[in-house]
């Protein structure tokens, strides 16, 4: 599919129609019932990704930056093509500072193993909130157990949304890293990341952000927010697994050192010795995730194609009519995302536990996530151990939401008492 | 697709409504911890033995309707057993919710075998297997242990 033709089907703003956006999904041909919603876990790909990453297979496949024969050298500029698209996608100033990695995970690790031990020692202070997933609570915590720095963790308000307040009293002298989501994925919570990086400035300090939920749902301009590392992964932005995307100003990756040692990190190796390469390559050793990475720019391409203000739109219309569609159900709590949620509606039906109401809506062929969706911490302290969570993508529409609702009622009618 | 009511039969909906023995035994002389990682699910199963019989069995926990109403029939099945005869029941329940080969069992306990058939149904699930088994896995690891208890993980 090509922006043009793309164009063609969705007119500019407000002609955004997810139903027949979904036939760009082959998966909804496949599975003409599905109603769903787990994007936030992982989104569905259109066509145009899936296509592109096999027909890259079929006819540019060569190892890259390696080869002085023709198609390696073809397969080298559409890797470094894909590069270019991810600093377009988040205004980065220079694409040498597009780091690819498997995903937000291995981005932030990165950081904690690179930039940790290399800027932090005992005593320094790494500051988190209450809303990160696990993948933005454990890498830290092992550095914490390493470095002997101190993890400190900023509240959440009474509303579920960060408490700034809180987090302003927990910058100290000693923090050196703030690393923060973007959205939080338990509960659609978006946090004030523009209000995160002025503070901690401030104070001297950098900004990590995780920006998984946020990277489908929202424009991100890394330069315009002023924030040190943004990662995100490529599989929940409509592209491939196995991909994703660590940004560091290039300043602070020329003067972090290599975490992983290999082929293509190098610029010269003997056993006495090695020369290691300026980012992002040094940050890439070993043959990289080259159709995945070409997959997601064509990801990308959908994205900006439909227009990231439409998606936007799309998002907070729908969300809108979830929370009000939802909130009308009988026994349904909502777990509370502050001042702003996007995306993402989690909730406890009263008597039923998210594992058998996600059972009752999968017969329904409503696909939902239910669990801890790993924020156990976020998800105790607003004391809901376990929920159900909806969450959005550019193919669902009102009748999703409403194929939703009808489905929780089943289930209350068959739990209920 | 299978139909839903197979999973959550009617005694199933009672039992995970209200449990049986959903309560604790003062002074255990066997105790275990049953942890599903994946969905938080816990259970506490306390026992007491008379010699190499459950004199008395309860339990403890949040978890969903089917890991409930398993622990509950567990407790109801178990009251009054031997320690033989409960593993001879769970080997049995399990080759049975894991869809395997159906497993002799002594023709004294077929009664207690037919009054957890209506777990059974989980084997279509193989997401909720490890439901249904939370609770015996604990029983399991009680047993090997002792009053102080520990605790076991379905993954």
């Amino acid at each position: 599919m090509t922006t043009a033709s793309l164009r063609s089907v969705y007119p500019g703003p407000g002609g955004f129609d997810p139903r027949r956006l979904k036939r760009e999904f082959p998966i909804f041909a496949s599975n003409p019932d599905l109603v769903f919603l787990d994007s936030g876990a992982s989104a569905q790909k259109p066509r145009s990704v899936i296509d592109r990453v096999s027909n890259y297979y079929s006819t540019d496949y060569a190892n890259v930056h390696r080869g002085v024969y023709r198609l390696s050298a073809r397969s080298t500029e559409l890797f470094e093509e894909a590069r270019e698209k991810m600093r377009g996608f988040l205004n980065a100033a220079d694409s040498r500072e597009i780091v690819f990695v498997r995903g937000a995970t291995e981005g932030i690790n990165l950081v904690a193993q690179s930039w940790g031990p290399a800027f932090l020692k005992a005593g320094d202070e790494v500051l988190i909130s209450e809303l990160e997933h696990h993948s933005n609570i454990v890498p830290w915590q092992m550095l914490r157990d390493r470095l002997g720095i101190r993890l400190v963790v900023a509240p959440i308000d009474a509303t579920g949304g960060l408490d700034l307040a809180g987090f302003e009293a927990r910058l100290s002298p000693r923090t050196r890293l703030v690393a923060i989501t973007h959205i939080a994925n338990a509960t659609g919570a978006v946090v004030p990341v523009e209000t995160i990086v002025r503070l901690t400035h401030a104070k001297g300090a950098k900004v990590l952000i995780d920006g998984c939920q946020a990277a489908p749902r929202l424009r991100v301009d890394v330069q315009a927010l002023g924030c040190d590392f943004y990662t995100f992964s490529g599989h929940k932005t409509y592209g491939p697994t196995g991909i994703g995307v660590l940004y560091g100003r290039y300043e602070l990756l020329s003067a972090m050192p290599p975490w992983q040692g290999g082929g293509e990190m190098i610029l010269n190796v003997t056993f006495e010795k090695t020369e290691f390469q300026d980012p992002p390559y040094r940050f890439e050793a070993g043959t990289p995730d080259i159709s995945g990475a070409i997959g997601l720019g064509t990801a990308i391409d959908f994205i900006e194609a439909l227009g990231r203000e439409n998606i936007l739109e799309h998002e907070e219309a729908l969300t809108g009519y979830g929370l009000d569609r939802l909130s009308r159900i009988p026994g349904l709590t909502l777990l509370g995302a502050g001042q702003r949620r996007l995306g993402i509606l989690s909730f406890d039906l009263e008597g039923v536990h998210p594992h058998d109401l996600a059972q009752v809506l999968d017969q329904h062929h409503v696909a939902v996530r239910a669990g801890h969706h790993c924020a156990q911490p976020l998800l105790e302290k607003l004391g809901h151990p376990a929920t159900t969570r909806a969450s959005l993508g550019v193919y669902n529409d009102e009748r999703d939401i409403d194929r939703l609702a009808e489905a929780i009622e089943a289930a209350r009618e068959m739990f209920g008492r | 697709m299978m139909d839903l009511r197979e999973l959550y039969q009617d005694i199933i909906l009672d039992h995970g409504r209200h449990p049986r023995n959903f309560r604790t035994i003062e002074h255990p002389t066997h105790l275990a911890q049953g942890h599903n990682p994946l969905c938080g699910d816990r259970v506490t199963v306390y026992l007491s033995l008379d010699g190499d019989r459950i004199a008395d069995i309860a339990f403890q926990g949040r978890g969903c309707a089917i890991s409930t109403a398993a622990a509950s029939l567990m407790t109801e099945v178990l009251k009054g057993k031997t320690i033989e005869e409960a593993r001879a029941l769970f080997a049995q329940f399990h080759a049975r919710v894991i869809g395997g080969e159906p497993m002799e069992i002594p023709e004294s306990l077929t009664e207690e075998a037919e009054r957890l058939e209506p777990l059974t149904g989980v084997k279509a699930y193989p997401a909720r297997v490890k439901c249904a088994t939370l609770s015996w896995h604990a029983l399991e690891a009680a047993l090997k242990g002792s009053g102080a208890g520990a605790t076991v993980k379905t993954e």
